[in-house]
Order: C-alpha cells, then structure tokens, then sequence
C-alpha cells in the first residue's frame, strides 16, 4: 500500500476523526442517541481502516493482540463491577442509584461507566475477530 | 449480603470468566473458575434452603427497578433445586477437568475453555433463576453460543462440523423461543412471568397465544433434544472435549426442560396447555418414542461416547414422559430425573474420559478385559450404569418408581409397561459393556494402560456415590420435587 498516496494520506486525516467522533457516541449517549455499542463499533472502524490500509503488521503493533483481549476481559469486568459496586453499597445488582450521595447523579455515573464498558468490549472483540481472520493464512 | 444471593448466583461466574482471560495461565483459570463454582453452589444451596425454611419465592429487582416493567430474578422451589444441580455438577466436573484437558487442548488455550465454561454456566444459571421472559432467551443465548465454542474445542476437526450442527439447531431453537416471547408479548404486553400467567387467563382462544405456545414448546424441544429434534445431541457429546461432555449432558438439556417445564406450568398453564390445547398428545409419544428408538440404538453404538449420547436422548424422553401426564406426581418424577440424569451422566462421561486417557480410545471393543486393568475407574461405570437402569438402591430406581406411579394414577397402564420395557433395553446398552470390561479377557496387543488423573476417577466417584446416597435417601430430592411440582401445579390450575 506504499504507492496510494491519496489513500493514506486521506486515512491519515480521517481515522482521528472517526475515533474522536467514538468517543462523542460514546460520552453523548445518555442526552442523544449513541452508546456504548454503536461508539465501539465505529471505534473499532477506525482500527480496521488503520489495517486495510497500513497492513496488519503495522496494526497489530499500534494495537497488540494481546492487549486487545485484557481489554475484552476488562470491559466485562468494568461492566460488572458497576454492579458490584452498587451491591457493596447496599443496593440491588447495577442499582446506579446508589453510587454518589445524589441518585440522579448516581444514575449518571453508572450508565456512564456500564456504557464504557460496552464500548470496550465491543471495540476489542471486533478488533481481534479482524485480526483473526485476517491473519488466519499466516500463522498457520 | 443475604438479599443478594439471587444476582450473585450468576454474577460470580459472570466476572470469573473475564478474569479467567485476564490472566490466562492455565492454572490461575482453573484455580478461579474452581472457587466461582464451589461459591456458585454455596449460593444455590443457601438459597434452596431459604426457599425451602420460608415456603414462598424469593423475588431480586435487578437495578432495583420494580417488576413487571423491571427484569425480575424470581427463586423459588423449582428453579432453586435446578441451581443446585447446576452449579454442583459444575463444581465437579471443573475441578476435575484440568488434568483430562491437557490431554485434548494445548495449555495456552486452557484459560478460553474455563472462560467459556464459566460463561455457559452464567447463561444456564440466568435462564434458570430469571423471572423475566426475555431474560430467558438472552441468557439462553450467552448460553448456547459458549456451548458452540466449547464443543468445537474438540481434538478432531468434525468437532467443528458438530458444533456448527448444533450452531444451526441451537439458533433455530432460540429463535423459536424468540418469536414465542414476542408473540406473548404482542397479546399481553407484559415480559414478566407471573405477570403474564396473569394475563393470560381466558386468552385460551387467542390464535397470538396459541401460536406463541406452539413456538416455545417447539424451541424448548430443540434445545433439550426431544426426539425426533435430537439430532445435533449425539455428534456434539461425541465430538466435544470430554470435560465440556460431562458439563453440557448435565447441564444444558437439563436447564432446557426447566424452561419448558417453566413455560407450561408456570406461564400457560395446565388449563390452557393441556386440558385446552392437548400437548400431552404430542409430547407423550414422542417421549415414549425417544425412550425406545434412542435406547435402540445406543445398543448398536460401538463407540462408548455417542452410546452414552444417544441414552441421553432416550433419558430425556423419561423427563419429557413426566412432564406430560401433567400431574402432580408425574412433575415430580419428570423433576427428580432432571436430577438424577444429570448426575449418572456427568459421572458415566467423567469415566469415559478417564477410559479414553487410559486406554487411548473409547470403541467399546477396545475396552477388553479394563475391568480389571481399570477396577476403581469401571466400578464407578457399573454403579452409574446400574442407575441409569434404574436398579433399586440407585437414584435411576427412584424417579422410574414415581414415573410407573404417576402413570399407574393417569389409568395409562401400557405406558408403566413402556417405562418398564424400555428400561430392559437399557439393560442390554450398559451389559454391553460391563461384559466386555469385566468378562473378556485383554487383547493380546493391548498397549499398556496410562493411569488416568487420580482427580478424574476421584470426582467420578463423587458423582457415583452420590447416585448411590440419594438412591437409598430418596427422600432428600423427591420431597422437594413433590413441593416444586405441587407449587406449580397450584398456580397453574
């Protein structure tokens, strides 16, 4: 891909957009429509181009596989741990509620992080399912 | 922390599976995955006995959002009992699992088997524990899809062919599940289970319902492979990791015939599903069928892994049997079963992966004369064996009693007969193999016997004695199906 100059140059400019336009799906979510689910999609977008058009090595570098599955596990476990900290402060399994001395902020806090850890894990499972299958002929 | 134990039950093996990939060696997975199991189980039983010492169910507000319009972990005899068996047989079949699996899946790949596992048992537990229609198919879902990978672990490539077989069925099921709840809530609007039994009074005519019935018992038939639905059953147990077999013959069909079972009497109805719509014509012979057909051909197996497979489907059949005399009694025969097949086996595939480390394969004609090669290993085969027959003293005796009973009050005295027949063919399934374990003597080119995991033979030994404590302490599983199954005939008339 050394010789498509307007490709790189135009993923250059546009993969910074696509991750920043992630994060406000992801952080906006909860006054516009988004979330967790569509801002790791379009996150995991951004990687993806970053592949086609820089190679799988160079991906694979910039985001580790292995560090893509700590970030699977820690999705789920930010997710749960949203829950379990609500429990250990007296209320119900993901009862927001009862994280800040206000509910409504509670509420806020919680959808929050449960919502990051969505992204997350989704932005990370569809990294490595891309990975794996386009690196399948390779290593074996 | 009491008030908790219902969302704990499924949030512990919820973050252990994570955790499990977080740290990947293989044995920190195993030791996390062994500590959420035996927490799982301690769980269970607390919150059997809770339901038991109070007499009424346990109800959890997930996000303290309250139902019908909030999701609702509903614990009550029933389903109680259902965790117990879930996470005990779980319990042993983990902790047993790490020495047979090196044998079957490279060490670095370890941690996604006890990950996938904590996941599949997340999923059953959910669906069992759930009081929430919709919750039921999520976690059926989280379930089955951890079911695929593990069985495609399988040391040969048609692990990957049995497990897309059961990747299609299993999608067809939950789909059907799917379009059910749908339709039921199209006509009532409500997602909660006692809710919509509410609701669903005087719907009987209601063509919404009635297909919504049609589409659930059909899903549910699927995914506990009542005959003639039962084909992706035999090729996944035989084809699995021996580990994920013992897991997911206990398990997963176990946790389907809850949902029917939770379905008909505990959404629908005995007034709408049986004295109105008339399953039990449709179930009761398909059921006998299963008994017979399956059993038949277990005989004809040579390989001990799809033999055992197929005598699960013909198992199945007896649960199923229960079902549909829509009795107290026959409930509670169908209920007991649950638990006694789940534990004959789980331990009769822990012995099977003990046979296949020891001698290399499991063809039963390879198995000359392991009787005295392998005695501890084969004593717990006979013992599970012998139960399966339903000899008196083991726990197969004690829920083909109640089933002969339950038919003899229906006035279906030909069926008694049938229960009665078809277990003569599971005599010949099981002498098969004893006789050719005990009574032939070794090939003269036998190899020498690798000793199988002391691990493996010790937790097959759990499970056999416990086929051997509750066969001659029947009380202990009957009198709390007989409380499950009269709670749910009550509320269903």
């Amino acid at each position: 891909m050394t010789r498509h100059v307007i490709l790189r140059a135009l993923a250059k400019l546009l993969i910074p957009c696509i991750m920043l336009f992630a994060l406000y799906v992801q952080f906006h979510g909860d006054y516009g429509p988004g979330g967790g689910f569509q801002a790791g999609v379009i996150f995991a977008a951004a990687i993806i181009l970053y592949a086609l058009i820089f190679g799988l090595d160079e991906a694979r570098r910039a985001f580790p596989p292995r560090a893509m599955e700590l970030c699977v596990a820690a999705g789920v476990l930010l997710y749960g741990g949203t829950g379990v900290a609500s429990m250990v402060l007296g209320a119900n399994f993901l009862d927001y509620g009862a994280l800040a001395h206000d509910p409504v902020h509670g509420q806020h806090y919680g959808i929050l992080l449960v919502e990051l850890g969505v992204g997350i894990t989704v932005t990370a499972v569809m990294v490595t399912l891309f990975f794996l299958f386009a690196g399948r002929r390779r290593v074996e | 922390m009491d008030a908790q134990l219902p969302a704990l039950q499924i949030v512990i093996p919820l973050l252990a599976a994570p955790l499990c990939v977080a740290l990947r060696a293989s044995r920190a997975a195993w030791l996390i995955a062994v500590t959420a199991c035996w927490s799982s189980l301690a769980v269970a039983i607390s919150l059997l006995r809770r339901v038991l010492a109070e007499g009424e169910a346990i109800s959890y507000h997930v996000g303290g959002h309250a139902p019908p319009h909030g999701i609702e972990l509903r614990v009550d005899a029933l389903n109680a009992f259902v965790l117990v068996i879930v996470t005990g047989i779980s319990a042993v079949v983990v902790s047993a699992s790490r020495a047979s699996l090196s044998e079957e899946l490279p060490e670095k790949r370890h941690y996604l088997y006890f990950a996938a596992t904590l996941l599949c048992m997340t999923g059953l537990l959910g669906m069992t524990v759930t009081g929430d229609a919709f919750n039921v198919f999520v976690f059926l879902e989280i379930s089955s899809l951890s079911a695929y990978s593990l069985i495609s672990m399988g040391r040969t490539r048609r692990a990957l062919t049995a497990a897309y077989q059961y990747l299609v069925m299993g999608t067809l099921g939950g789909t059907f599940i799917l379009l059910g709840i749908g339709l039921l809530y199209m006509a009532t609007g409500s997602l909660n289970m006692a809710d919509l039994a509410e609701r669903l009074c005087g719907m009987e005519s209601n063509r919404t319902v009635q297909a919504a019935l049609a589409f659930i018992v059909l899903g549910a038939s699927i995914k506990l492979a009542l005959f003639p639905l039962h084909i992706w059953l035999p090729n996944a147990y035989a084809f699995a990791p021996a580990m994920v077999t013992a897991f997911l013959a206990a398990t997963a069909t176990k946790v389907a015939f809850y949902v029917l079972v939770r379905f008909l009497f505990g959404v629908f109805g005995t007034d709408f599903a049986f004295d109105a719509m008339h399953l039990d014509r449709v179930l009761m012979p398909l059921a006998l069928l299963a008994m017979f057909s399956a059993s038949t051909v277990a005989i004809f197996q040579r390989d001990l892994r799809r033999m055992l497979a197929f005598s699960s489907v013909a198992q199945i059949g007896y649960m199923v049997l229960g079902l549909s005399f829509a009795s107290e009694l026959g409930l509670a025969g169908g209920i007991v079963h649950l638990f006694n097949h789940a534990v004959i086996k789980s331990c009769l595939f822990l012995v099977m992966a003990a046979i296949a480390i020891g001698v290399g394969s499991t063809n039963i004609e390879d198995l000359r004369g392991i009787g005295r090669r392998m005695p501890l290993t084969m004593a717990a085969f006979v013992v599970g064996g012998l139960s399966l027959i339903g000899v008196p003293l083991t726990v197969g005796f004690v829920s083909k009693w109640i089933l002969v009973r339950a038919a003899l009050e229906a006035g279906l005295w030909p069926v008694a007969a049938m229960i009665l027949a078809s277990s003569l063919l599971a005599v010949v399934y099981v002498w098969r193999v004893v006789e050719v374990a005990w009574f032939q003597a070794p090939a003269e080119d036998a190899g020498a016997l690798r000793r199988p995991p002391l691990g493996l033979v010790l937790s097959a030994w759990v499970l056999a004695a416990a086929a051997l404590v509750f066969g001659v302490f029947t009380d202990a599983t009957a009198s709390v199906a007989t409380r499950a199954a009269r709670m749910l005939m009550e509320a269903g008339s």
